[in-house]
């Protein structure tokens, strides 16, 4: 068996430093802080490794794992997202009691995890990826012990994503024993060899949909995701709401795209049932919210289903859309919780909407940032938001999906209405407590960072969408 | 074809300038900064104004092509890129817009006390989409304009507007963007049929017919909530009531534009057979506008209320204008919207100079202004006529030449319209007489000063204008009509072309 190790250095070297990290963690270095700047060193380096390794497709492993264009474009924002999650968690960690130095250091186990899920090409090779990262993401859910809140949101976090590890594990061994293979290229021939695939097969790729769809949380398999973005902490429901999920949505991807393409009359009816309804409860159900996490919960519900819009496609257009909406999201999110974290009245994080009233008296700054970025999230051009649903949408015209595509620029404007009330709120409401100052540098630069993609996304769209073209291609060449 | 950028994107581009100069430079929240922005914004938007008018100066009126065309890659791949040029039908438009800017910012020089900077901001950010839309070549760029606008305007309407705000600007956004999404989905199938975004390319293409039926329907719904037609017109009122008097003025003046200017630029010559089809719904709706609105019109109590009822039923005449398919219908839809641009916005000011005085937009509290403002209760006048449609001033010309189209295809869609010109006669000098004349009765009445020197700065161009176009049109017409024509000529063509092929299919059997 080849046993090539290139194409897994990133992973290989993020590991080693993660536990060479997690023994200086327990062996001297007390603060938290220090560990965390570590930790954001080591994502950079791996982020260097994984672009350093090019953009060529690369088999490896014994065949288990896979690297290329799409890999790294994901790969890159994934890091990023952990990165920024990390970053803003400094600050935060140290007034609520929380820095100790595990904390970035479950979220680098965490992203290892997503990088392996990301170039997994074997289901088994899939499942240790994502288990990794489910095992990782439960203990940082549940970090905050001492409150019933966060200790809540990790059981239920751990119950559910067992609950759903057992679907996909159930749906790998049914795949397995129909094809008679794990390995993505084996499945990809056994699918593609003509006439009709086996019922066994089918039944078992749902059930690793179904798994897969917990993951992303999409509708209906995203009872979780408020409760859990509720009750973790803030800056880890800023890495839940973009690392994972674009690794998820990714994994997505590839699996339907790669070993079940050909499949992809079976699979596309699921995927369209599947959007519609996070279209729908992401838009419809965020109305009632009143605490802005919980409100993130149902906007993230909806921009999946947006995703999956282009993933419905099955084309290499889709998967394009899919990969610049993923690009922009992560940029829209991060930038979406810095502000959050902003929001401090006399010393204490607040988190329902109400409180930001008169935001952008206090922080008019701040605050014309978190509209900016409201506003892209509701996909109001000339934000990005708009540029990521654009090309989703365009995808689904081509494809011939054009009621999907007629449900979706409904469903957001229906959207549209609670990302106006944070605005309304901000802006028309008069004013209430003030929020503290100073905020945090850090905490600053991010936002701003965020905002500034956001805004001048428009003048140069071609340094995200050239790349996702790229990364598109890799899946369809083959 | 010339690339690069020119004159249109200095013009689109320009107040952003000002934006960035406000940001930058008027920092801090004391009274300096603020008159700063205030100047700052004043200054920005002139310039505009001025450099907009070389468009004019420099327009050939001889031709229908697009002028000052550039063209800028903006996403090569997928054959969307930066294109701007302007023709004979959207040279007024841009020129509107910067027009009323500085008159908007003037306007509100001490109207509006809090938030100056962030208001100053949203105005200038306005202009450059407003301007961009009326300038875009592409359709992606023209439709990031088109709905980029919804952001400023909604922050304008709830930051600075009255008791009912929140409402009215959740109303205006909701409203506007379900319109406009179907149309992005109908732009992205255009792009897909045609193969690129260019609006040159997508006017030379003839699309199959049941194709246009879908495609119409969807430019449809976002251009009749934007103009409005009735029956989506109801957020107008709404936001015409609650937001800040300049926030008027741009919303009357320049917004319902776009729903025309839509009309004129993409449903009928993209979409000529389904425009012949739908004609008749057309009428009908724009029928019931002149006339419904114009009797709710007739019942107001609030002023404001009563000068939006009235800018729909204008906007009836315009849509039947337009549909009319005639060089005379055209024009005069196109001359009817710069005049009610010009007429509705100085209505919405004359609203706004009493209302900044006594803080009341109440007819029945007001009454014989004219003993104590006779001024403005000239000026009121002129635009009071004009709005009623008076020979010699603008808003005969358009209503006039509507008719006269309208004549030619339909007696009947006519003789409504007419009506609707009587009834707009009626409810304007009614609300006349019950403002400005009658006995000075109230006490706080009596205290009310006439205009004071930026007031008059503010209405003396509206009036200079509103004059120049009723007594002098064709400096007007003459650079619209060749566009005009080129637009009627193109839609007999599609027409006949579509007539012989029918014929063609029927003789085969």
């Amino acid at each position: 068996m080849d046993m090539n190790y290139a194409p897994a250095v990133p992973e290989i070297v993020l590991a080693c430093l993660a536990m060479a990290l997690l023994m200086a963690g327990v062996f001297g270095l007390e603060r938290g802080r220090t560990v965390s700047w570590l930790s954001v060193v080591s994502l950079a380096v791996t982020l260097l490794l994984v672009l350093a390794g090019g953009t060529d497709r690369v088999v490896g492993l014994g065949g288990l794992f896979a690297t290329g264009a799409f890999a790294v474009y994901v790969k890159v924002l994934v890091l990023l997202g952990s990165m920024f999650a990390i970053v803003m968690s400094l600050t935060f960690n140290e007034r609520e009691s929380l820095d100790r130095f595990e904390f970035p250091i479950v979220i680098l186990f965490a992203t290892l995890g997503m990088l392996m899920m990301v170039s997994a090409n074997d289901l088994i090779a899939l499942y240790l990826g994502l288990e990794l990262q489910s095992l990782s993401l439960y203990v940082l859910a549940a970090f905050r012990r001492d409150t019933l809140r966060s200790s809540e949101a990790g059981l239920k976090y751990f119950v559910l994503g067992a609950l759903s590890s057992g679907m996909l594990l159930y749906g790998c061994s049914m795949i397995y024993g129909f094809v008679g293979a794990t390995g993505f290229d084996a499945i990809a021939a056994a699918v593609g060899n003509g006439g009709e695939p086996s019922l066994g097969l089918v039944v078992g790729m749902v059930f690793l949909l179904a798994g897969l769809c917990f993951k992303v949380s999409a509708a209906p398999f995203h009872m979780w995701t408020p409760d859990v973005y509720e009750g973790a902490p803030t800056p880890v429901t800023a890495l839940f709401s973009v690392a994972p999920k674009i690794a998820a949505l990714a994994l997505f991807v590839r699996v339907l795209m790669e070993p079940f393409g050909d499949m992809a009359d079976k699979w596309q009816q699921i995927i369209v049932v599947v959007a519609i309804l996070s279209m729908a409860i992401g838009a419809f159900t965020a109305i009632a919210q009143e605490n802005i996490k919980r409100l993130m919960a149902y906007s993230s519900i909806g921009h999946v289903g947006y995703a999956l819009v282009g993933v419905a496609t099955g084309t290499e257009e889709g998967v394009r859309a899919v990969l610049i909406y993923l690009a922009i999201y992560l940029f829209m999110n991060v930038g979406v919780f810095a502000c959050i974290l902003a929001m401090r009245q006399k010393g204490n994080a607040v988190e329902n909407i109400s409180d930001l009233a008169g935001f952008s008296r206090s922080r008019p700054l701040v605050a014309g940032i978190f509209a900016a970025l409201m506003f892209s999230m509701a996909g109001i051009p000339p934000l990005a938001g708009f540029f990521g649903k654009f090309y989703v949408f365009m995808a689904a015209v081509n494809a011939g999906l054009v009621a999907l595509a007629v449900f979706g620029v409904l469903a957001s404007v229906v959207g549209c209405y609670y990302y106006l009330r944070i605005v309304k709120v901000m802006y028309f409401d008069d004013a209430g407590e003030d929020m503290d100052r100073p905020l945090p540098s850090e905490i600053g630069v991010v936002a701003g960072l965020s905002a500034a993609v956001v805004v001048l996304f428009v003048v140069v769209p071609w340094t995200i969408t050239d790349f996702a073209g790229g990364a598109a291609s890799t899946l369809f060449s083959g | 074809m010339s690339s690069g950028v020119g004159l249109l994107s200095i013009v689109t581009f320009l107040p952003l300038v000002g934006v960035l100069a406000i940001l930058l430079l008027c920092r801090g929240t004391g009274e300096d900064a603020i008159r700063n922005s205030r100047m700052a914004a004043l200054w920005t938007s002139l310039a505009t104004f001025v450099v907009s008018l070389f468009l004019w100066f420099r327009f050939d009126s001889g031709t229908a092509d697009f002028q000052f065309v550039e063209h800028v890659e903006w996403l090569p791949e997928f054959n969307i890129a930066y294109r701007m040029g302007i023709d004979g039908i959207s040279l007024f438009f841009v020129l509107l817009s910067t027009f009323l800017t500085p008159i908007c910012i003037l306007s509100s020089w001490t109207a509006v006390q809090v938030r100056v900077k962030e208001y100053m901001i949203a105005f200038l950010a306005l202009e450059t989409l407003m301007v961009g839309m009326f300038c875009a070549l592409d359709l992606v760029v023209f439709y990031v304009f088109f709905e980029g606008v919804l952001i400023p305007m909604f922050l304008i309407i709830g930051v600075w507007g009255g008791e009912r705000r929140i409402y009215a600007a959740f109303k205006f956004f909701l409203f506007t963007l379900l319109g406009s999404v179907l149309m992005l989905l109908a732009l992205l199938a255009v792009y897909l049929e045609v193969g690129t975004t260019g609006i040159v390319q997508a006017l030379a293409y003839s699309f199959p017919p049941d194709l246009q039926i879908w495609l119409w329907l969807a430019f449809f719904a976002s251009f009749a909530v934007k103009i409005p037609m009735w029956p989506v017109h109801t957020w107008l009122p709404d936001a015409h009531v609650e937001a800040p008097t300049a926030g008027s003025v741009i919303l009357a003046g320049v917004l319902l534009k776009m729903g025309g200017y839509g009309f004129l630029r993409f449903s009928l010559p993209m979409f000529p057979e389904a425009s012949e089809f739908f004609t008749p719904l057309i009428f009908v709706l724009s029928c019931v506008a002149v006339i419904y609105t114009s009797l709710v019109a007739l019942a107001q109590e609030d002023m404001k209320k009563l000068i939006a009822y009235s800018s729909v039923a204008h906007m009836g005449f315009v849509t039947i204008g337009i549909f009319t398919a005639t060089n005379q219908g055209i024009a005069g839809a196109i001359f009817q919207m710069l005049s009610h641009g010009i007429v509705s916005a100085a209505l919405f000011l004359c609203v706004g100079v009493v209302y900044d005085r006594l803080h009341t937009r109440e007819i029945a509290r007001y009454g014989g202004l004219v003993h104590r403002m006779p001024a403005y209760a000239a000026v009121f006048m002129v635009f009071t006529l004009a709005s009623v449609g008076l020979p010699g001033t603008s808003g005969f010309v358009g209503e006039f030449l509507v008719l006269l189209g309208a004549f030619e295809v339909n007696t009947w869609v006519c003789f409504l319209a007419a009506t609707g010109v009587i009834l707009g006669a009626a409810y304007m000098l009614y609300l006349y007489r019950r403002v400005i004349f009658g006995k000075l009765e109230r006490v706080e009445l009596q205290a009310m000063l006439d205009l004071t020197p930026r007031e008059i700065a503010v209405f003396a161009p509206l009036v200079v204008l509103v004059l120049w176009m009723g007594i002098y049109p064709s400096s007007f017409l003459d650079p619209i009509q060749v566009s005009v024509q080129n637009l009627v000529d193109q839609h007999l063509a599609a027409m006949n072309a579509a007539g012989e092929s029918t014929a063609f299919a029927a003789k085969g059997h």
